[in-house]
């Protein structure tokens, strides 16, 4: 209690004095607010953002209900998996939450966004439903991807976002693609391309980096650094591993990827860059709870004294709740009963998924290519080749 | 409850500008009657085969070599003789005007031109941004077409050679081929992935690859292989219009192949195979440049008193087994020329799916000529026996018919 009271003497410091705010949930304003964030944001070759961020209570508890709503969700992937509902991989997103909904709230759905698997949250953030997510996650048929693909190919074409992707680092190419089609069609948007701090070493990124700088294509390259790739520390597989500064000629800019303003700030700049300057980078400096996958405890290669460290003194939805806090925008019982509501919203969804069908053994030759041109597989020793010619 | 088709296909080929020399028989006009019965059991009659994008297919399509008399049907005009490289072209060219969607992307198609000069002129008609050069970046810029073609753009990706496509694998497999079915559909991947490949004339190992081998297993791509001006065309413009990934197998040696193809727009089935020359003693499955050693071979076998049935399967993934299979039927016999590798090469494949599809109708085991198992040494005797030679062909139906 005297850290809070302490931690809001000294946001009292540094904010203007706009303490306007509506109380309780429903009647959350639109009146900006300004704040700071809690780590000035570093350039190369670029002049980074101001500080100052504007918000409002009613955007700040969108950001708390969201993060909580994903935060609930990864949990209860992880029972889900341990009770062998889910199987095969699982990435986990706690943690990082705030650097999917802080980069929600700078864009629209005509930007794309393209990551690689670590993507529930992200898919949930483009639009995606709680059912579409556990259901792919289970398997179903009513999965986003029918249950085809699975945690690693959570994909929403209408929400603007692109994927999912299992290997590491192909999906950077494919954001390339994404932007050049963007600017092929001249329609003032842009792509995201996440990638990790494991996959920044990969070739085809900085092959992908200077196509879009010669071509100047809309693309924002994102890099969530958690510090580790799967169980190698980031000082121990990159000979440099500030990743904003690996464009070289791209400029980049250092995020506190745990402060969702300072996200939400960084992807508005970017954006308003890509669409006149070409591609920059953006390394969010975050952190995962979890281990890569379920199948790595996550503790072989850190303490746990770390993981508990930065879930007291960085963890983002804790960042928000002080914040709505200190500005008297909802009392702690209020962000309580949104907790509540939210577990109540994911245990409704599991249950509903649980239920759900599993897709027909005849989808197994489904989509495999798109109808229209003839040839329709039927299996791999063709048995059932049927050839209709136009 | 499969399609039957009534389908009589014979086509004429002008080898002028290689060293065979042609055929002295009267090779029948190809003609294009066909009754479809498709599989939702409508019945439509087949003069005016369109496909669902309405291209006007010519009808009667001849392909007449010089020194033929061809009954020409009066409707078609003479047509134009042009070379592989520049049949290629104009397809290219006449979907990129027909549709703003599609665009180029590859190493020096644009200012340069193409290094098969595939692409020449059209940097200069459409634009930098149409028709990209990108740098020396396969597997990125391969990536960069697919990203493109997520989106719904058509982008046709040119390999330099198809060897180097081999730095694209990742993307080709796992994103180009399975991203229609992970997405549960809600991605189509419409890119073209083209290039030359085959063992060329001293190339050496690296440049003389022969990728279909190493594709053929990725699901959701379609592969076809042209070998002449008007398949080239006709393949081309039905890969682009194509809403699969389709790799289009070109071969070094074939771009200066010249012949005389119609003015009338058309448009090939990606999974059709063309019978090149009917007959009854045995069935000869080949593509690409081997088609050539075939027919080269068939005179000799002609002389011989055989009579070689000769297929260009042009379809590599799927296979035509519909035509295939009515082949087998009528001969019993199978020799597969081919110029993949032994080892888990096309004809590999195809040895094993007709003998499980047609087992009962063969009376000899399939005879599978390939290329060796080895890299394609530098020095031109040594090249020269990698790859199977028409004596090699007349010897193994000869073997084959007794």
């Amino acid at each position: 209690m005297a850290q809070l009271t302490h931690r809001a003497s000294a946001l009292h410091k540094s904010i203007p004095a706009v303490l306007f705010a509506a109380r309780g949930l429903a009647t959350a304003s639109t009146s900006p607010i300004t704040v700071e964030t809690s780590l000035p944001f570093t350039g190369h070759k670029i002049d980074p953002p101001s500080r100052s961020v504007e918000t409002s209570s009613q955007e700040l508890l969108t950001f708390f209900r969201d993060m909580a709503l994903m935060r609930r969700m990864e949990i209860a992937a992880d029972s889900l998996y341990k009770a062998k509902l889910i199987r095969g991989f699982c990435h986990l997103y706690d943690g990082q939450e705030a650097v999917c909904v802080g980069m929600e709230a700078a864009i629209n759905k005509k930007d794309c966004i393209i990551t690689a698997y670590r993507d529930h949250c992200i898919f949930l953030g483009r639009g995606g439903t709680l059912l579409e997510a556990f259901a792919e996650l289970m398997g179903r048929k009513s999965g986003c991807s029918k249950g085809k693909g699975g945690s690693m190919h959570f994909y929403k074409k209408e929400g603007g976002f692109y994927g999912g992707h299992g290997i590491v680092g192909a999906q950077v190419p494919l954001g390339c693609g994404l932007a050049f089609a963007q600017k092929y069609s001249k329609d003032e948007s842009v792509t995201f391309a996440m990638y990790g701090d494991g996959a920044a070493n990969q070739g085809q990124l900085f092959e992908a980096l200077n196509m879009a700088a010669l071509w100047d294509l809309p693309a924002i390259l994102v890099c969530e650094n958690n510090h580790y790739g799967m169980g190698t520390a980031e000082w121990r597989a990159a000979k440099s591993p500030a990743y904003y500064k690996r464009g070289d000629y791209v400029p980049g800019l250092k995020v506190d990827g745990m402060d969702v303003l300072a996200v939400k700030q960084a992807c508005k700049f970017a954006k308003e860059h890509a669409l006149k300057n070409g591609p920059i980078i953006l390394e969010m400096d975050t952190y995962r709870y979890h281990g890569h996958s379920m199948s790595d405890p996550g503790s072989t290669y850190r303490t746990r004294d770390e993981i508990s460290g930065v879930r007291q003194e960085r963890d983002p939805i804790e960042r928000v709740r002080k914040l709505i806090l200190t500005h008297d925008i909802a009392t702690e019982k209020e962000l309580k009963d949104t907790e509540k509501e939210v577990r109540k919203e994911v245990d409704e969804a599991i249950a509903q998924a649980k239920e759900s069908p599993m897709p027909d053994p005849s989808e197994l030759f489904t989509n495999v290519y798109v109808k229209g041109l003839g040839t329709e597989s039927f299996g791999a020793d063709r048995k059932e080749l049927r050839t209709v010619l136009p | 409850m499969a399609a039957t088709i009534l389908h009589g296909v014979g086509a004429t080929t002008a080898l002028s500008s290689i060293n065979y020399n042609n055929s002295r028989r009267s090779l029948p006009e190809r003609k294009r009657t066909s009754l479809v019965i498709q599989c939702d059991g409508s019945l439509s009659s087949g003069l005016n085969i369109s496909n669902n994008r309405g291209a006007k297919l010519s009808t009667n399509a001849v392909a007449q070599s010089k020194q033929e008399n061809v009954t020409a049907s009066t409707t078609s005009k003479p047509g134009h003789e042009l070379l592989l490289f520049e049949a290629l072209r104009e397809g290219l060219e006449e979907e990129m005007e027909r549709d703003p969607h599609v665009c180029v992307m590859g190493e020096d198609v644009g200012h340069y031109g193409g290094s098969y000069k595939v692409t020449k002129g059209l940097a200069d008609k459409y634009g930098d941004l149409r028709v990209l050069d990108t740098p020396i970046a396969e597997n990125s810029f391969t990536g960069m077409g697919i990203g493109a073609a997520m989106t719904g753009l058509r982008p046709i990706v040119e390999g330099m050679n198809m060897g180097f496509l081999l730095l694209a694998f990742n993307q080709i497999s796992n994103n180009c081929g399975m991203l229609h079915y992970t997405s549960g559909g809600q991605f189509k991947i419409p890119i073209v992935i083209r290039g030359p490949g085959g063992v060329g004339r001293q190339l050496g190992a690296e440049h003389s690859q022969r990728l279909e081998s190493y594709f053929q297993s990725i699901p959701g791509i379609q592969m076809v292989a042209c070998s002449t001006p008007y398949n080239a065309k006709g393949l081309m413009k039905a890969a682009i219009r194509s809403d699969n990934p389709v790799i289009l197998f070109e071969h070094v040696l074939l771009y200066n192949l010249k012949e005389r193809i119609p003015d009338e727009e058309y448009v090939l089935s990606l999974e059709e195979a063309e019978k090149v020359r009917p007959g009854k003693h045995v069935t000869v499955l080949t593509y690409s440049r081997m088609r050539y050693h075939v027919m080269q071979a068939a005179k000799t076998l002609v002389n011989k008193g055989y009579d070689p049935e000769v297929i260009d399967i042009r379809s590599l993934k799927p296979f035509d087994l519909h035509t295939i299979g009515n082949s087998v039927k009528k001969t019993h016999r199978v020799l597969i020329v081919e110029e993949c590798m032994r080892t888990g090469g096309i004809g590999a494949s195809l040895t094993a799916s007709i003998n499980e599809h047609f087992h009962d109708y063969l009376d000899a085991p399939i005879v599978c000529l390939s290329s060796q198992d080895v890299p394609t040494p530098y020095a031109g005797v040594l090249e020269e026996w990698t790859v199977v030679q028409p004596a090699q062909i007349v010897a193994a139906v000869e073997q084959l018919c007794q």
